[in-house]
């Protein structure tokens, strides 16, 4: 049985995601490719949105995603600065400009459905405007790990901004049940079941998962990336005291 | 295929996502490989991480 403090290590990480990574790549290539066929060929035009609920089949994954890379964070948040888990800290910054892309392109589909929809590309309603405060805390969050040269001093900053802007995850959630807003409410989770027809639900399933391996995919990647620069920097400044010690021994 | 009359809308849609998406994938596996290549450089000048050192020095 494996103990939290082999996963919780590094190297451990690094040799299990490099079996693992193949496969999952494999696995969402598929999926997200049977996705994209369904979404095109199978699911028929929407009684009201015609053809362009074939936007919903990115536009949803891509908001959910957004909403779920931000927990990923804030949980890793938690984990940093309580338990000061190396791999949290890599793990919220990893994912950080991932979320930021997702919730950028959230917006952006969102809005290439909205003219035609609604006569606009964007509303100030109070589900749009909070997915926008969402995008400009990924944006604080990178801003904050670029901008301290301090790693540690950056990732305690960068948690505490995420754990206090968990806050917008539940307004976004809820803000169609409680403002009226132009945005629908929730149509696939919600209590009493999806009131979407089934042909256009599966494709939307589907890209959902293909969407969501991805995210892992990306954020594993992103992740393996950030322990080696660490690794590099640390050597660099193994370097660096090296040489400033054998300078003063001279 | 016939996307209607909004169809500007749906594949202006899919081209930006296509090309924010392969942006990230791009970046995953060249930052990892970047990553890669500057610790081989280190390594190969012999510097090594205080954590390799003590795991050698246990056996």
């Amino acid at each position: 049985m494996l103990s939290f403090a082999t996963l919780a290590n590094p190297s451990f990480f690094m040799r299990l995601t490099d079996r693992v990574l193949p496969w999952l790549a494999g696995v969402w290539i598929l999926l997200l490719a049977a996705g994209l066929y369904m979404s095109f060929f199978v699911a028929p035009a929407d009684y009201q949105q015609g053809e362009t609920v074939r936007i919903m089949f990115i536009h949803v994954p891509f908001a959910w995603l957004a909403m779920f890379c931000y927990m990923i964070i804030a949980v890793s948040s938690i984990g940093s600065l309580i338990w000061r888990h190396p791999l949290a800290d890599v793990s919220a910054k990893a994912a950080a400009p991932i979320g930021a892309a997702f919730t950028l392109l959230a917006l952006v589909t969102g809005s290439l459905w909205g003219k035609p929809m609604w006569g606009a590309y964007w509303v100030w309603d109070a589900r749009l405007t909070s997915v926008l405060v969402l995008f400009f805390l990924y944006l604080g969050l990178i801003a904050l790990w670029e901008s301290i040269e301090d790693p540690s001093r950056a990732g305690r900053a960068a948690a505490i901004l995420a754990i206090v802007g968990v806050v917008n995850i539940p307004i976004i959630k809820f803000s169609v049940d409680w403002w009226n807003t132009l945005h629908q409410p929730a149509s696939v989770m919600r209590a009493g079941g999806p009131t979407i027809h089934p042909t256009i639900l599966w494709p939307l399933l589907v890209m959902a998962v293909a969407f969501s391996l991805m995210f892992l995919w990306l954020h594993l990647k992103a992740m393996r990336a950030e322990i080696l620069r660490r690794r590099v920097e640390t050597m660099m400044m193994t370097r660096v005291s090296s040489a400033v010690a054998l300078k003063a021994a001279e | 295929m016939d996307m209607g009359p909004h169809a500007t809308f749906i594949w202006t849609a899919y081209g930006l996502s296509a090309t924010v998406v392969s942006a990230l994938i791009l970046r995953a596996m060249l930052d990892e490989r970047r990553q890669r290549r500057a610790l081989a450089r280190l390594e190969a000048q012999g510097i090594r991480r205080r954590s390799d050192v003590a795991q050698e020095r246990r056996g």
